[in-house]
């Protein structure tokens, strides 16, 4: 069975949920530990959302430099897959696992909706479930959301096909060229400001569409293994 | 014991939203033409002699910690002793 870890910071809020949509679609959470240098095995890492260390410097600018990280960051650059959900996005910019960096919202509000999404692309380990140009809907909670990077980082981005979700319909946040999400050269990081892991059973949520995310990654890695 | 300043400010083409709401306060206060950008200032007060090679370790510290070289500037300067004196004050 596909074991993906899930790393708590302190301040860390989705870990619970991010388990529980692992567990849903046939994986098996692992829980990790920030001040532990232990991955445990893992196949696959999940940074879940939340305010670790109290968002205190910048949003994941401390997270970035907890001892698990150091490992995580390690196992990314060999190809482990890794995705970051909100809070967790935050900290792969400012491990520069992924370019650019997330401000606050233009709109300077705390934002809370769900959101409509375009898949815009498939070629990473964690939306290859999805169709190009398939739109969806995700829960989108933060306050420090809008995207931004320089022109030819964006320009690099959508050339190499590194843009993987938009938002569609009025952007919420002011991110750059409306962006939700990217992915590195390699397709096996990805973060993104939506939560799929609140997408993921119909009692609690609008679509269910989150689960495509980890039943992506679960594809990958079965097909890895064999 | 010797004080350093690190000042670190958003890039002049990243918006600002914090300074934005506060250049639309002090407006509403009766402040016009008041434009702000704002940032943040971090005292550090560094233990032993303040050699060349600790200034480079702040320097280094600000670089890889207190600002994010994507979004914001920094500037290391030393405090003057009398600034240094005035401590928490």
């Amino acid at each position: 069975m596909t074991r993906i870890g899930i790393v708590t910071f302190p301040g860390t809020l989705d870990d619970e949920d991010a388990a529980r949509a692992v567990k849903l679609t046939g994986g098996e959470p692992v829980a990790l530990w920030h001040s532990e240098a232990d991955l445990k095995g893992v196949d696959a890492v999940i940074l879940p959302g939340g305010f670790s260390y109290g968002d205190y410097l910048r949003a994941g600018a401390i997270a970035r430099f907890s001892p698990v990280m150091d490992e995580v960051i390690r196992k990314a650059h060999e190809g482990m897959p890794l995705l970051g959900i909100c809070n967790g996005f935050q900290v792969l910019c400012e491990a520069h696992l992924l370019p650019g960096a997330l401000i606050r919202n233009d709109c300077q509000t705390f934002i809370c909706r769900d959101q409509g999404l375009r898949v815009e692309t498939n070629d990473t380990v964690w939306t290859a479930a999805f169709t190009p140009g398939q739109e969806i809907t995700i829960a989108l909670k933060n306050g420090e959301g809008r995207y931004v990077a320089d022109e030819d980082t964006l320009d690099r981005l959508e050339g190499e096909n590194q843009v993987v979700f938009r938002y569609i319909g009025a952007n919420p946040n002011g991110s750059a060229r409306d962006i939700a999400g990217i992915t590195n050269d390699r397709g096996n990081v990805v973060g993104l400001m939506p939560h799929p892991e609140h997408n993921v059973e119909d009692i609690t949520a609008p679509s269910t569409d989150g689960r495509l995310f980890f039943e992506s990654v679960r594809n990958f890695l079965a097909a890895a293994a064999s | 014991m010797a004080r350093v300043v690190v000042e670190v400010m958003p890039k002049p083409e990243i918006l600002d939203p914090q300074g934005k709401a506060v250049t639309g306060a002090l407006a509403r206060l009766g402040f016009p033409g008041l434009t702000v950008r704002q940032g943040k200032r971090f005292e550090i007060d560094v233990d032993g002699d303040l050699t060349d090679e600790r200034l480079a370790e702040v320097n280094e510290a600000a670089e890889k910690l207190l600002a994010n070289t994507v979004i914001e500037t920094y500037t290391v300067h030393v405090a003057d002793e009398a600034q240094a004196d005035e401590g928490d004050r």
